[in-house]
C-alpha cells in the first residue's frame, strides 16, 4: 500500500508499525525539545505527573534562547528553573548561554536531528526539521511534560498537501520568498492540521538553509509539519554532523494527497509580507514606499550563515540609512564565530549595524530591538502579528535577508538591485 | 452544561494578541490572566466575568505554541471557547490543560457579542438563549474524551504510567524507547473525527 513520507515516519514510530492519515497513533519520540519560555511550564507539569525521572536523558534538548542573556529577573528565574532541572535530571543536551543558539538552528547544526526521526518540541517552529526529512511538530508545555515522562506522544496522522515548485528562481529570490508566496496562495490556515510536502524541480537545487526556512514557516499556514524528501543536498549537510544510523523515507509515487498545488516560481520577485499576517505578501516592487525605522536580520527562519553572507554581500562598503537601526543576530555561537572569521561581522559593523549575541530577542518582541508605538520594521523573521515586535501599534514586514539589508541602507523597503549590487 | 455571556472575536486571533510575549517571563496563571487579549482589546480583562464565553472565527489561537495562551484565557475566568476552527497547537493545549473548546461554524457565524449561550456537552449542542437558535458542534473523538474526562493530559498520563509501571521495570516505571504502546480507544477513533489535531 502506498504511503506519504509523513505516514511512513509516523508508522515506523508507532507500535502498530503502520499509520494512515486520520489514524490516531501513540508514537515514541526520538527527541523532545523545550526552551526558556515553554520548558519551565513543562517542568512544573512534569513534577505533577510524579514520574520522577525523564524517559531518556539523552533525548531531551533544553535550549535557553528566547530571553537570553536574561533580560530581566523573571526570565532569569525561568532559566534557573530549567537549568536546575537539567542538572538534576542529568540532561545531556542542555545548552548554556555562550555555547547555545536559537533552538531550530542549533539542533540540526549539531546533528541532533536525522532523516526519519520523530521530533516534538514545545515551540511552534519545531516544524523546521522537516527540511531534513524528519517528522517534527510543535506542541505545548503539557505535551512536552508528558513526552519527557513517557517518551511518547499521541498524534493524529495528518493528510498531506503536496506542493510542486517549478521554474528557475530569479536573482535574490530564495526559500523565504517561496514560502511567503505559498502562504499567500493558501492563506494562514490553508494547511490547517495538514502536512505540507515540498517537492519539485526548483527545490532540487535549493540549499539546505533555504529548505530550513521553508519548513520553518509551515506553521504559518497552520500546518502540523512541513517536510522534504532527503536528497544529496541533505546528505551533504548531514555528513560530519550525524554519525548514528538513520533511515531515509520517500513518499510512494501513488501516495494519497488531499491536494496538490503546483507553483510556477520562475517569475516571482522577492516577497514582502505586510502587517499583520504572513499571508499578506506582495512583490518587493510594490512595497517601495514603505519607510522603516528598524531592520532585523536573524531568527530561526533566516539567521544562518548563508543568510548572513547574503546580507553582507548587500551591505559591503555601504552604510545603514541615518533613520534606521539595523540589528544583526547570528543564530548560534558557531555561526557567530564563522561570520567573524569570514569577515561578515566587520562588514555589518562598518555599515553601522548592531551585532548581537545569539538570541530570539526581537523576533518575538522579547528584547534587543523592541519597537515603539508607530514604528516600522523589516525583519527576516516569520511572524508579523499585531505587537509581535513591540508596541501593538508597531508594524513588522517580513522579507528575506537581501531585502532586509537593502532596506536598511535605503531607509525604506527596497531591493539590492536598486543599489546596483550584483547577485552571486 | 456551560452557560455564559459571549465576547466575540474575529478570524486568526493569534497567540501573540491572546498573551503578548512581553508577559511570557512567567507561567503563573493569575499573572497571565491580567493580560489576556490585551493587544486585541486592552479592556477585556476588566470587562470579562467568570463563566463568560469567547466566540472566535477561523483559525483561533494561531501562531506560537505558548500554552500560556489557553492558560491566560482559562485563568481570566472564561468557561470555554467556541470557534469556527482552531489552530492545532492551541487546540491540543486547550484540551491538555482542561479549557473546553468547541468547533462550530454555525455558532461562530451566528452568535453575537453579548448573547447568552448554553453549551450542552453531552448533547453536542450550543443553545443561543438570546435568539433561541440551536447549533451543533463537532464531537470529540473517543480518545480525546478520555483525556477530557481524566481532567487533562497530566492526570491522564499519570494514570497511564501507573498502569504501565506495573508492567515494566524501566527506570521510573516508564516505557523504554522503542516500545511504544497501543493507544486506548485508538481503534474506534480510526478514520475518526477531524477534531483531533
Ligand atoms: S527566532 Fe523567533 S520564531 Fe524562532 S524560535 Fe525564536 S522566537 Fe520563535
Amino acid at each position: 500500500m502506498p504511503f506519504t513520507i509523513t505516514e511512513k515516519i509516523l508508522g515506523a514510530h508507532s507500535p502498530v508499525g503502520e499509520a494512515r492519515a486520520g489514524d490516531f497513533v501513540n508514537c515514541r519520540v526520538d527527541l523532545v525539545l523545550g526552551n526558556d519560555v515553554t520548558a519551565p511550564a513543562a517542568i512544573k507539569e512534569f513534577d505533577r505527573i510524579g514520574a520522577g525521572r525523564v524517559f531518556d536523558k539523552d533525548r531531551i534538548a533544553l535550549v535557553p534562547d528566547h530571553f537570553v542573556p536574561n533580560k530581566d529577573i523573571k526570565s532569569a528565574e525561568q532559566c534557573r528553573l530549567m537549568r536546575r532541572f537539567a542538572r538534576e535530571q542529568g540532561i545531556t543536551h542542555y545548552f548554556e548561554v555562550g555555547r547555545s543558539g536559537i533552538e531550530h538552528v542549533l539542533l540540526p547544526d549539531l546533528g541532533m536531528v536525522a532523516p526519519g526521526d520523530l521530533v516534538i518540541g514545545a515551540d511552534s517552529h519545531t516544524c523546521t526539521y522537516g527540511a531534513l526529512g524528519a517528522f517534527s511538530t510543535g506542541v505545548g508545555s503539557t505535551d512536552m511534560a508528558c513526552a519527557m515522562a513517557t517518551g511518547e506522544i499521541w498524534l493524529k496522522v495528518p493528510e498531506t498537501i503536496r506542493f510542486i515548485y517549478f521554474g528557475k528562481l530569479r536573482p535574490w529570490v530564495g526559500g523565504k520568498d517561496l514560502i511567503l508566496r505559498t502562504i499567500a496562495h493558501i492563506g494562514v490556515d490553508g494547511a490547517l492540521y495538514r502536512a505540507m510536502e515540498f517537492t519539485g524541480e526548483t527545490l532540487k537545487h535549493l540549499p539546505m538553509s533555504d529548505r530550513f526556512t521553508m519548513a520553518n514557516m509551515a506553521i504559518e499556514a497552520g500546518a502540523k509539519n512541513g517536510i522534504f524528501e532527503p536528497d544529496d543536498i541533505t546528505l551533504d549537510y548531514l555528513r560530519g554532523r550525524v554519525s548514528r544510523e538513520f533511515k531515509v523515507y520517500h513518499s510512494d509515487p501513488d501516495a494519497h494527497y488531499i491536494d496538490t498545488i503546483e507553483l510556477d516560481v520562475s517569475d516571482i520577485e522577492p516577497q514582502v509580507a505586510f502587517p499583520h499576517l504572513p499571508e499578506n505578501s506582495k512583490p518587493v516592487s510594490e512595497a517601495r514606499d514603505v519607510e522603516i525605522d528598524q531592520a532585523v536580520i536573524g531568527s530561526c527562519t533566516n539567521g544562518r550563515l548563508e543568510d548572513l553572507r547574503i546580507a553582507a554581500r548587500v551591505l559591503k562598503g555601504k552604510t545603514v540609512h541615518p533613520n534606521v537601526r539595523l540589528i544583526v543576530i547570528p543564530a548560534t555561537q558557531e555561526i557567530y564565530r564563522r561570520a567573524m572569521d569570514e569577515g561578515l561581522l566587520s562588514i555589518f559593523i562598518d555599515a553601522g549595524a548592531a551585532v548581537s549575541t545569539p538570541t530570539c530577542g526581537p523576533c518575538l518582541g522579547g528584547h534587543m530591538g523592541i519597537l515603539a508605538e508607530g514604528e516600522r520594521a523589516i525583519a527576516t523573521t516569520n511572524r508579523n502579528f499585531v505587537g509581535r515586535m513591540g508596541h501593538p501599534k508597531s508594524e513588522v514586514y517580513l522579507a528575506n535577508p537581501a531585502i532586509a539589508a537593502a532596506s536598511a541602507i535605503l531607509g525604506r523597503i527596497g531591493s539590492p538591485e536598486e543599489l546596483g549590487v550584483e547577485p552571486q | 452544561m456551560i452557560k455564559g455571556r459571549v465576547w466575540k472575536f474575529g478570524d486568526d486571533i493569534d497567540t501573540d494578541v491572546i498573551i503578548p510575549a512581553r508577559y511570557l517571563n512567567t507561567s503563573d496563571p493569575a499573572e497571565l490572566a491580567k493580560h489576556c487579549m490585551e493587544d486585541k482589546d486592552p479592556d477585556f480583562v476588566k470587562k470579562v466575568s467568570p463563566g463568560d464565553i469567547i466566540v472566535g472565527g477561523a483559525n483561533f489561537g494561531c501562531g506560537s505554541s505558548r500554552e500560556h495562551a489557553p492558560v491566560a484565557i482559562k485563568a481570566s475566568g472564561v468557561a470555554c471557547v467556541i470557534a469556527r476552527s482552531f489552530a492545532r497547537i492551541f487546540f491540543r493545549n486547550a484540551i491538555n490543560i482542561g479549557l473546553p473548546v468547541f468547533e462550530s461554524e454555525e455558532a461562530s457565524e451566528k452568535i453575537r457579542e453579548g448573547d447568552t449561550v448554553e453549551v450542552d456537552q453531552a448533547a453536542g449542542t450550543i443553545k443561543n438563549l438570546t435568539t433561541g437558535e440551536i447549533y451543533s458542534f463537532h464531537a470529540f473523538p473517543r480518545f480525546m474524551e478520555e483525556i477530557i474526562k481524566a481532567g487533562g493530559l497530566i492526570p491522564y498520563t499519570r494514570r497511564r504510567l501507573e498502569q504501565l509501571g506495573a508492567a515494566t521495570e524501566a527506570p521510573g516505571g516508564i516505557v523504554p524507547p522503542g516500545h511504544g504502546t497501543a493507544m486506548p480507544a485508538a481503534a474506534d477513533a480510526k478514520g475518526g473525527d477531524r477534531l483531533a489535531k
